[in-house]
């Protein structure tokens, strides 16, 4: 390999780059939006549960379930009505999200004692997270306003119980702060994997790759020449990320930058790789956009970025280990939030080192000198 | 292709939490303690990692090791604790806390009983099955419909057919019935597939499912034709569908973030977007099972789109030719 014509053509590439309007303009708007847009969007938090009260008790106790309710942050109370058909109608016409039945008599049984009388929350269940922490948030409310409410009663303070939770990390329990990071990693994968590939189909198509191959340079600069501007381009993408993370969001990583940027590296010579692999093998830009996007919706729907990998199936689970994006998208998350260092996330290093060795070596064996 | 896509995200898109990995911190051990933990082995929605030090307990969590930590000790007589969770993932967090201390009040002495309507098993198949369909009709539907008619005018052969004595309106229509066909038949094998392997309820609204799925096919196709009159060349034409068609779909239509945590001009934007129609529809027909009036609103949405969109479409191609 010769350092010198490897200068050289990474001054074409770099060059090329700044002749087309297109890419610089992309690797700061695209940021921008998928920064600025997405964390708005992305948003998996259950809150303004509507609850619908079925109240067949119609005492004080009950008005004070549902008075605290409708007082409680992540609750907001429809309605109060005394038939289960009206408030089911309001579930199926979407205005509800659950409905809290308080059977009648309650409050006399209660204060009689023997067998607790019990409440009934059903929540609408067609999404599965909504629905059972509704369902959870409408309980504690009513346990919580059950157990004061029989304190007083008693004439006595009961305290609850001797119990507390700590939420580790992420104290106030932002869900964008989960997923800001994970959105740089989106940027990442578009940018890198889709530039490099339009980039060499495009020499294809108008034929200027000819000429690269009668020349004598060798397979791997050329290669390299067409990896290492999208490394750069990686690493200023993070790096605007990070800033706007920083700016607008306030969040800035727990850890040390320098494993985000180690991370950012290893992930940008993945993609890259992955991009120039697909391009030696398509002919058509068609052909290599239309390969991207299949790797790419993949890559986002499976690589943990918006669903958990822990909750998906055994089978499933082992299929995320050959998609480099999840390991990433942990390194980024563990960094930010809990700060964790290279040490602890050596395997997930390993394996897009792996990832990165064995694409970049498929980019080079791919390309193919022919006449 | 599309069968894959439904069966790979049916079931592996999911938000469940199903495996909570716990270690817990005992300060000194007794027959309550015991018994506590002896639940958490027994029961399936935890992995029990056994006890550890306090010290050693950030740790574990910081390197993904475990996702919760239960702390008992004793204040004077009484058992207290305490519950140390990676709320990273905020969702999982406040799940696995909740399951936590279900498990921790034990269920004799629950004074609520919660069920979950129309989802018992809390599947999230349920969520995110119309999702996936909504998606992937746009994909093929409007993506390929684009592609395969710029192609023609790419390599010229649209021109020869407008010379011909066919009028141009029967040229569309000769483009758009093989893809209604095909699409119709995916259509069927994906109704299978959801009522057999995902395990979708079934029952007689599946005529209304398949009606207004034909609508939303129908509107998915015009917007195909419409992307195609506007552009000249197959990867404008693939970019555009791609772009202005598949993100705004995956993010915007609430086939996985909902659009009521949206911020309002989003919510608003999100109006303009069909799956976002579709998919609403789609939960209320398949998962609820409820009669068709109850998504009227939804059906005259995707209806009203569906017309402007043909009638915007034929009319720039009749226009140009």
């Amino acid at each position: 390999m010769n350092i010198r014509t490897l200068g050289i053509l990474l001054r074409k590439e770099i060059l090329l780059m700044k002749r087309n309007p297109f890419i610089p303009r992309i690797i700061i708007a695209m940021p921008l939006l998928v920064m600025l847009v997405l964390p708005l969007v992305v948003n998996l938090d259950v809150k303004n549960v509507g609850i619908a009260i079925v109240d067949n008790d119609r005492t004080e106790l009950s008005r004070r379930i549902a008075s605290d309710m409708s007082a409680s942050e992540a609750l907001s109370v429809k309605a109060i009505g005394f038939s289960y058909e009206d408030a089911l109608s309001l579930v199926e016409n979407g205005k509800a999200d659950a409905i809290v039945v308080i059977p009648a008599d309650y409050s006399k049984k209660l204060s009689i004692g023997g067998e607790v009388p019990r409440l009934e929350v059903d929540a609408n269940g067609v999404n599965a997270t909504k629905g059972m922490i509704g369902a959870n948030y409408a309980a504690q409310s009513a346990i919580a306003t059950l157990k004061k409410w029989m304190g007083e009663q008693a004439g006595v303070e009961i305290d609850a119980y001797g119990g507390s939770v700590v939420n580790l990390f992420n104290p106030t329990l932002d869900f964008r702060n989960y997923m800001i990071p994970a959105l740089m990693v989106v940027l990442i994968i578009i940018i890198c994997g889709f530039l490099p590939a339009l980039n060499l189909v495009s020499e294809k198509e108008t034929g200027t790759i000819e000429a690269m191959n009668v020349s004598p340079v060798g397979k791997f600069t050329f290669v390299l020449s067409k990896l290492i501007p999208y490394w750069i381009v990686g690493i200023l993408v993070i790096t605007v990320g990070m800033l706007i993370g920083w700016l607008v969001y306030g969040l800035v990583p727990a850890g040390n930058i320098v494993s985000i940027y180690l991370a950012a590296i290893l992930f940008s010579l993945v993609m890259s790789g992955l991009g120039v692999a697909i391009a030696n093998s398509s002919s058509t830009i068609l052909q290599s956009i239309f390969v991207m996007f299949a790797f790419i919706m993949v890559f986002q729907l499976m690589g943990g970025l918006f669903t958990p990998v822990s909750s998906m199936p055994e089978w499933a689970q082992m299929v995320t280990y050959a998609i480099p994006p999840r390991y990433f998208i942990e390194i980024m998350r563990s960094v930010y939030l809990k700060g964790a260092t290279v040490q602890d996330l050596w395997v997930q290093y390993l394996a897009l080192s792996a990832f990165a060795i064995f694409l970049c070596g498929v980019a080079a064996k791919t390309y193919r000198k022919r006449s | 292709m599309p069968l894959v896509l439904l069966l790979l995200f049916g079931f592996a898109i999911s938000t469940e939490v199903n495996d909570v990995k716990v270690v817990a911190v005992v300060e000194r051990h007794t027959d309550d303690t015991r018994q506590l933990l002896e639940k958490f082995r027994v029961n399936s929605y935890f992995t029990f990692k056994g006890t550890v030090p306090f010290n050693e307990v950030e740790p574990l969590l910081r390197a993904g090791k475990a996702d919760a930590a239960l702390v008992l000790k004793y204040d004077g007589d009484r058992l207290c604790h305490q519950i140390i969770v990676d709320a990273s993932n905020t969702n999982t967090a406040q799940t696995s806390t909740a399951y936590i201390e279900g498990v921790l009040r034990g269920d004799s002495e629950m004074p609520v009983i919660t069920n979950t309507l129309y989802n018992p098993q809390l599947k999230s198949a349920y969520n995110f099955v119309p999702g996936i369909m909504g998606m992937i009709f746009i994909l093929i539907c409007a993506m390929m419909t684009s592609v395969s008619i710029v192609s023609e005018k790419e390599t010229g052969s649209m021109d020869l057919l407008l010379v011909s004595p066919v009028r141009p309106r029967t040229i569309i229509f000769g483009k758009l019935v093989p893809y209604f066909l095909l699409s119709c038949i995916i259509l069927v094998l994906m109704l299978l597939l959801s009522y057999t392997v995902l395990g979708l309820p079934f029952s007689s609204s599946v005529f209304n499912v398949i009606w207004v799925t034909i609508l939303y096919i129908l509107l998915a196709l015009s917007l195909g034709l419409l992307i195609s009159t506007l552009v000249d060349n197959q990867v404008a034409a693939l970019l555009v569908s791609g772009v202005l068609l598949m993100l705004p779909v995956i993010m915007l239509s609430g086939m996985i973030f909902p659009i009521d945590n949206m911020p309002v001009v989003l919510q608003w934007f999100s109006g303009v977007i069909p799956a976002r129609w579709y998919i609403s529809a789609m939960r209320t027909l398949m998962i609820q099972q409820l009669p068709v009036s109850y998504v009227l609103t939804e059906i005259t949405v995707l209806a009203g789109m569906a017309f402007a969109v043909m009638m915007l479409a034929i009319g720039k191609f009749n226009a140009k030719h």
